[in-house]
């Protein structure tokens, strides 16, 4: 299944700003997160389609998993 | 810190007295909104000879405590017709404190049509004539005052949008690099300008270090607070790196960043102009990523922003400026929405109202959507000229949608909405709707555990929870506005539990007092219900603390919601 990934802020250091993953059916966010070797304690947001998801959610054909460390502003 | 300078602008005359017994624990936000409260009819004209403007140093400015040096501005509001409270960075409170002064009140208004400016300094204030910078923007006043004083001297002014008594003019305050901060909300320019003072220096020479009672204790809290401003990722990492822009990308995915006039959740253009983007193009240009708005901010989110052969631009590009002029009015070129930074600086303008001034103008059809430089030329050529239309522009989105017949007008009690729509961070709207300022992101920052996880979660796109919520922060904020700390410590303090510790530490070390957690929490709480007493006697009930309608109507993309609560549900948020 196909599956957008979106990195921000620090996430793209070393990595990418967005990429379309060809991923197993089944592969859970966390599977992704450990897969791009970032550290559960540095996620900040979770979102998946733009709402906040926890790790175990498992991904579907389509869908869009955005990746943040805690950053915050005002 | 004991001194209230007062300075009656009607005869001319100036005062210095001792801090009252009930002003003696309060600083910031705390004393500027008591003295108001106290001092101003809340039913008066808020530009005529009756409003008073109020500056204040935070209760720990002045001391070595990091990001502790804000100043207050407080009177009532021209553009909300409520009590306001707006702070600033700049060097200017920390020389406040210095040279021990607890508050300057300006009162009353000259007879004569002529200008002023006041000089603070440790033989007290005098008020003398000004010809030569009436008209002049900021930049120029900074230049002048620099040349005739030196750089130590601090300066507050307002531009020619505070000289015509705009609503949407606000107070600039130099900062440590002679560039400007600004007290932005409510139109204090215009008070200021109607006081027809064009600005104030403030003149440190001579002025002793800040008593500190305990200064053993001082330091370790210092330490500890300091340690957790550096440790927490958002003020550690986050802000210094991106700046507070960082939020674009952010609100952008979670759909909750208004665009083409609060129509959309989500821009197209969002990664152009993103805090990403920015921290790319001023590494490239070779400008500064990392600056502070005062000395002993560790944080710095502030930056300077250069153009493409390096010269400087604008410095604090803040995320609130970005999104305005860039989503909300679909502009996604950083170099256009700097040039209106600078712009608005320059002319005295709180860049968050003309940011909301502008979406409203498009929905007008004053300009396309998406023009840059369109709308550089309506700050530059009419509100910088005060034309006509400059003039309707100025005094704030709402006074646009009335100008034009429009609805889709998104401001309450008169103030314009900031950065995040309220339908799909429904915490924020709670803050919009009830705060005592009218609509300020600022005074509960509910995006904070809405959207990025900071301080607890609560689901953005569900009404459970966001009152309570809301309530919290703002009785959180009123207290942390009077310590004269920069609102940005809160993301390590509502993580880390010695970092809130740390403050009332260093409050108590620096006071000689033994006060608890409890007390600055209810602190807040008096601090929050002395204003909207102010409010009820100025006219406003529960009716005033509303959304405008569109919101409950036209669900916004992509998660098509709409703001749906109760008028109940909201009044339940001064039930406490
Ligand atoms: S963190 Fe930003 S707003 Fe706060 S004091 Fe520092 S530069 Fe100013």
């Amino acid at each position: 299944m196909k599956v957008l990934i979106k990195l921000f802020a620090t996430f793209r250091n070393e990595r990418f700003k967005q990429e379309e993953k060809d991923l197993p059916p089944g592969t859970t966010i966390r599977q992704v997160v450990a897969q791009l070797e970032i550290a559960e304690e540095a996620l900040g947001m979770v979102m998946l389609n733009g709402r906040h998801t926890p790790l175990d959610q498992e991904l579907s054909e389509g869908d869009t998993l955005s990746l943040f460390p805690l950053v915050g502003g005002g | 810190m004991n001194k209230i300078y007062r300075v009656n602008m009607t005869d001319l005359t100036t005062s210095v007295e001792d801090c009252p017994a009930e002003w003696a624990g309060l600083g910031g936000r705390g004393l500027t909104s008591a003295i108001v409260a106290a001092e101003v009819p809340p039913a008066c004209h808020p530009l005529g000879p009756n409003n008073k403007l109020v500056f204040a140093p935070g209760l720990l400015t002045g001391t070595p405590a990091a990001n502790s040096g804000r100043l207050s501005a407080g009177a009532k509001s021209p553009l909300t017709g409520t009590i306001k409270e707006s702070n600033a960075g700049g060097s200017a409170a920390q020389l406040f404190a210095r040279l021990d002064i607890k508050a300057l009140i300006i009162e009353g208004q000259p007879k004569e049509d002529a200008w002023y400016k006041l000089a603070l300094s440790k033989d007290g204030v005098k008020i003398e004539k000004e010809t030569a910078l009436v008209g002049k923007g900021n930049f120029a006043v900074v230049e002048a005052v620099q040349a005739q004083k030196g750089k130590k001297t601090g300066v507050i002014s307002i531009g020619p949008a505070g000289e015509w008594r705009m609503k949407a003019a606000n107070i600039s305050v130099m900062d440590p690099d002679g560039k400007l901060r600004s007290h932005g909300r409510g139109g204090l320019g215009a008070v200021m300008g109607a006081k027809k003072i064009k600005y104030i220096t403030v003149d440190g020479e001579g002025a002793p270090a800040v008593k500190i009672a305990d200064p053993e204790k001082f330091k370790t809290a210092a330490r500890t607070f300091a340690k957790a401003l550096l440790d927490h990722p958002v003020s550690g990492e986050g802000l210094p790196t991106y700046g507070t822009n960082i939020l674009i990308n952010v609100l952008n995915e979670a759909g909750g960043l208004p665009t083409k006039n609060f129509r959309y959740g989500q821009f197209e253009g969002h990664d152009k102009i993103s805090g990403e983007t920015m921290h790319d193009i001023i590494t490239a240009r070779g400008g500064k990523t990392k600056h502070g708005c005062h000395a002993g901010c560790i944080i710095q989110c502030s930056q300077e922003y250069v153009d493409t052969s390096g010269v400087y631009v604008t410095s604090g590009f803040e995320y609130e400026t970005i999104w305005g002029f860039g989503a909300n009015c679909c502009i996604d070129n950083l170099d256009h929405i700097a040039e209106a930074d600078h712009l608005m600086d320059d002319i005295g303008i709180d860049s968050i109202e003309s940011a909301v001034i502008m979406g409203v103008a498009m929905e007008a059809g004053i300009l396309p959507w998406g023009d840059g430089p369109g709308v550089n030329r309506l700050l530059r050529e009419e509100i910088g000229k005060g034309t006509p239309l400059g003039r309707i522009l100025g005094n704030g989105a709402a006074e646009v949608g009335v100008a034009y017949g429009l609805t889709r007008v998104p401001v309450v009690k008169g103030q314009g909405i900031p950065a995040y729509d309220p339908r799909s961070v429904k915490g924020i709207g709670i803050t919009y709707a009830t705060s005592t300022m009218g609509a300020d992101h600022t005074a509960g920052y509910s995006v904070a555990t809405n959207i990025l996880k900071v301080g607890g979660d609560v689901d953005p796109l569900k009404k459970e929870g966001q009152v309570e919520l809301s309530r919290n922060l703002q009785i959180a904020t009123a207290a942390v506005d009077s310590t004269g700390l920069c609102l940005f410590v809160a993301f390590p303090v509502l993580d880390i539990p010695e970092a809130l510790t740390a403050i009332v530490e260093m409050l108590n070390a620096r006071f000689g007092l033994s006060l608890t957690g409890d007390d600055v929490t209810a602190l807040g709480t008096s601090i929050l219900k002395t204003e909207h007493a102010f409010n009820q006697a100025a006219g406003f009930t529960n009716a005033h603390d509303r959304l405008p309608e569109f919101f409950a109507t036209e669900p916004v993309p992509p998660h098509n919601v709409v703001w749906d609560f109760t008028d109940a549900e909201i009044d339940e948020f001064w039930n406490f």
